[in-house]
């Protein structure tokens, strides 16, 4: 007899039980989920077999020189165009790693970690600098510093050229730099001023670590920004520009000179140095703590969480200085994490993922994949915003997003058809949390298909 | 009729369905016959106001805002203002007295956090998570309509999921095209019927089949190809469709994004010109779908606040303070912008770097609300902008002279 805890484990914590996964995982879910969270882990297969940052970086930056040498009104034919379309099948790729990873995984609690903090970190493919990029800071920076600190995480994003192109850095430049200096000296400038933008400073300072509220000002976002000027990346092209293609590069000749104050703390000039410094004490301040526990209790237990669950995960970070692995055991350890009512409504990836391993299947195109992830409102990499993805019911469960679901259900009950048997599907993924009027609609279901339909539609299967 | 291969549409006419629709509770509203239309755009990503409609008679216009000047002046409003000239529409709007522009306007949030911002702007609040749902929601509570009807067959949100703006206690429809094949109707009967003991469930199915039913399937419509907005044509052109029967919906809200122009931003063309061409043609595509109920429309766009006044490092501009915002239509008393400018002098700036607000964007707002859908200075003052007192009503912006 399966118990509920270990349906949770399964289906909270993780992405969703696998036709046997709830007598696998047997009668410790707590212990099972606590494996996931220690230790570090290879990247799974498909997704080491994808061409990493460099080699995607240099095609874009190919892409661009092409572009600006090829005529003004052929812009958008030719060569730039079939590197376009390149990119867009690379993204296709990368779509279909993540998936069949997501759906395939033994570990899905620690795949649900790195969609956690993935999205904490988020960078939109919607962005044309980093459509191919955006998979890879999930896949280059999330995936291999699950096992370390915070801290650690933290330097590793904002050093990635995701994040760096995302956030608009890679052309900060310090007012008072040698670059800058030299730049407004230079007639053929015509008066265009270098200077910095702020976007990366704010957000992280925001939204990766001390929270809107977390007590930064608008100054502090101006010496933050002028902290990371010349946070840059390397490449062979442009003034000044040096360094490995598509690799964190400081640009000295770039940054601002001097020393800083960020939150009433001064940091003396030390070239990158000076960022790491600020980077490795905002990690650490309180009010990240607080933002980082928010987001996971709001995650792992209710949009409006528990604020004894959010002091116990915050405390855990204070306490472990930031390990990951500390803060996730913590996660398994809150009784309110245990309840059984599903305070969660499922997000269309989580939605999906979850019907996906129900079924064991992967869907042979990643286009297709795409097209329902579309409709259903959450193109993968594509947040469309630094904050991420939305992680309440409210951004989620509109009557059209919920309708959507039902027709997307409806297609892969098609899909999946003669193939399943619907009611040994629904006890493999539900297990006790099955309803009785779901189990009934499903066995009294006029086709396999049609069965497979209602359950994926069931309040149940929305839930977790 | 074979019940396997019919649609939702035909759901909509089944014995369950009704009895879905009788159990739902209803909104009492008070009598009192009006048509008029309400549709609220949202540009999320803070839409630069001194690119949209640069200020081109202030001396200091060209030397602050350097590369990103806008130099083609064929939209003129005034000896002060323009049009950017991708607004081509707006412009014919504008001396056809159909569109108001308003300057140097923000709502009460000072920060620069694009979230916050938006909340702030959709709550109707004086900060961030004062109150938890939308001011277009508190309206909907308050407002005055001929027949009694549900508050979901009133007002819908163009979007799958409902934007902040539009979430409370009333309930609204929401629908965006889908590109998924219909559902049989014999299986959306059985689910209804699995949601019958669930209302969380049962309520949006009923609201989503109900705005299906208007709004059309989506087979007529491709991909939304190079619209810079993505769906937003598509999606306007619905908001058409939804309000202009004399029966259909009267408020609609719309989103689209992209406006954080934070790198190469562009000037007279560019990145943020082509998404004010999208802007301006998917406000026409919504007009031309009006038909001749857009003389009973008004439409407000607004974004979360404007940008730095001054090009950042990167042929952009950064998170700044006041913006402009556009009200359209009919039924709108326009061909003038209301802006009492603060100027771009350096000292006049907000923080030294921003547009310094002088119009509260809630005095807009609740101008439009009274005098457009007849909500009473009460409720304005009330439940729909509580604590707002110090915004004054903005008279006269409805009714063709």
């Amino acid at each position: 007899m399966v118990s509920l805890d270990t349906v949770i484990a399964a289906n909270r914590f993780g992405l969703g039980a696998r036709p046997g996964e709830l007598a696998e995982i047997g009668a410790d879910p707590r212990g099972w989920l606590a494996l996931q969270a220690a230790g570090s882990r290879p990247v799974p297969g498909p997704i080491a077999e994808l061409p990493g940052s460099a080699v995607l970086f240099e095609t874009l930056r190919q892409a661009q020189r092409q572009r600006r040498q090829s005529p003004r009104d052929a812009r958008t034919a030719a060569p730039s165009e079939k590197i376009r379309q390149r990119q867009v099948a690379r993204y296709f790729d990368q779509v279909a790693a993540r998936y069949r990873v997501a759906v395939e995984t033994r570990e899905s609690f620690r795949e649900r970690l790195v969609d956690f903090w993935s999205n904490h970190f988020a960078v939109s493919a919607d962005k044309a600098t980093v459509l191919t990029l955006a998979a890879t800071l999930e896949n280059e920076v999330i995936r291999p510093n699950l096992a370390g600190s915070f801290a650690d995480l933290l330097l590793a994003v904002a050093t990635h050229p995701a994040m760096i192109l995302y956030l608009d850095n890679q052309a900060s430049i310090g007012p008072g730099s040698p670059l800058a200096r030299r730049a407004t000296r230079r007639p053929q400038n015509n008066g265009r001023k270098l200077g910095i933008n702020e976007n990366l400073a704010r957000e992280i300072l925001e939204l990766h670590t001390l929270g809107v509220n977390g007590g930064y000002s608008q100054a502090d976002v101006t010496a933050f920004a002028q902290v990371l000027t010349g946070w840059s990346i390397g490449a062979d092209q442009g003034s000044g520009a040096k360094g490995r293609p598509g690799a964190f590069e400081f640009r000295e000749r770039a940054h601002e000179p001097g020393a800083k104050v960020v939150l009433g703390k001064r940091y003396a000039e030390d070239g990158a140095g000076q960022g790491r410094a600020v980077l490795k004490d905002i990690a650490r301040h309180s009010a990240t703590a607080q933002h980082l526990a928010t987001k996971l209790a709001r995650h792992f237990i209710a949009d409006e969480p528990p604020p004894g669950a959010v002091e116990r995960i915050a405390r855990a970070f204070r306490d472990s200085e930031g390990d990951l692995p500390a803060v996730h055991k913590a996660l398994i350890e809150l009784p309110e994490a245990w309840r059984a009512t599903s305070a969660k409504f499922k997000t269309p990836h989580e939605f999906v993922v979850s019907a996906l391993r129900a079924a064991a299947f992967v869907p042979a195109k990643a286009r297709q994949l795409v097209a329902s992830f579309q409709v259903l409102g959450q193109r993968p990499y594509t947040p469309g915003s630094p904050a991420g993805w939305p992680d309440t019911a409210a951004q989620w469960d509109g009557p059209d997003a919920l309708f959507k679901r039902i027709e997307w259900a409806a297609q892969i009950g098609d899909r999946l058809g003669s193939r399943v048997r619907p009611l040994q599907l629904a006890e493999d993924a539900l297990g006790p949390s099955l309803s009785d009027a779901t189990r009934m609609a499903v066995a009294r279901a006029s086709s396999a298909a049609q069965g497979i339909t209602l359950l994926f539609a069931s309040p149940q299967f929305m839930r977790r | 009729m074979s019940t396997q291969h019919s649609t939702r549409r035909a759901f909509l006419q089944s014995a369950a369905l009704a009895g879905l629709a009788a159990c739902a509770p209803r909104m009492s509203l008070a009598a009192a016959d009006t048509r008029a239309r309400f549709i609220l755009v949202i540009l999320r990503g803070a839409l630069d106001g001194l690119a949209a409609v640069p200020a081109y008679g202030d001396g200091n216009y060209v030397r602050q805002r350097g590369a990103l000047s806008i130099a083609t002046l064929d939209h003129k409003l005034d000896g002060l203002f323009a049009l950017n000239p991708a607004l081509t529409n707006l412009h014919r709007r504008f001396l056809e007295r159909q569109l108001v522009v308003f300057h140097a306007t923000a709502s009460p949030y000072r920060e620069r956090s694009h979230f916050d911002g938006q909340d702030v702007l959709e709550q109707g609040a004086t900060a961030p998570a004062s109150v938890h749902d939308g001011w277009l929601n508190r309206m909907l509570q308050v407002l005055p309509v001929a027949q009694p009807r549900g508050t979901e067959q009133l007002a819908v949100a163009l979007s799958q999921n409902v934007p902040l703006v539009l979430r409370g206690a009333a309930r609204v429809s929401s629908w965006v095209p889908s590109m998924l094949p219909n559902v049989e109707s014999d299986t959306l009967e059985r689910i209804a019927d699995l949601y019958s003991s669930d209302p969380y469930f049962a309520v949006r199915l009923h609201t989503a089949l109900a705005t299906n039913s208007v709004a059309g399937d989506a087979s007529g419509m491709t991909s939304a190809g190079r619209d810079p907005l993505g769906q937003f044509n598509a999606i306007a052109s619905a908001a058409g469709r939804l309000l202009a029967p004399e029966d259909g919906l009267r408020i609609a809200v719309i989103e689209a994004r992209g406006w954080d122009t934070h790198a190469s931003q562009g000037a007279d063309t560019g990145q943020l010109a082509n998404r004010l061409r999208g802007l301006d043609l998917g406000l026409e595509a919504l007009r031309t779908e009006l038909g001749a109920t857009w003389n009973q429309t008004a439409v407000l766009i607004v974004t979360e606040f404007g940008r730095t006044v001054a090009v950042n490092g990167t042929s952009g501009t950064d998170h700044g303070t006041a913006t402009c915002a556009f009200l359209v239509g009919g039924a709108v008393s326009g061909g003038r912008v209301i802006a009492d400018w603060p100027g771009l002098a350096a000292s006049n700036l907000y923080q030294g770097r921003d547009l310094q607000p002088t119009l509260d964007l809630r005095s807009v707002l609740k101008g439009v609300l009274g005098a457009h859908l007849g909500i009473a200075e009460r409720d304005l003052e009330g439940s729909v902008f509580p604590d707002s007192r110090s915004a004054r009503i903005l008279d006269g912006l409805i009714g063709q002279t």
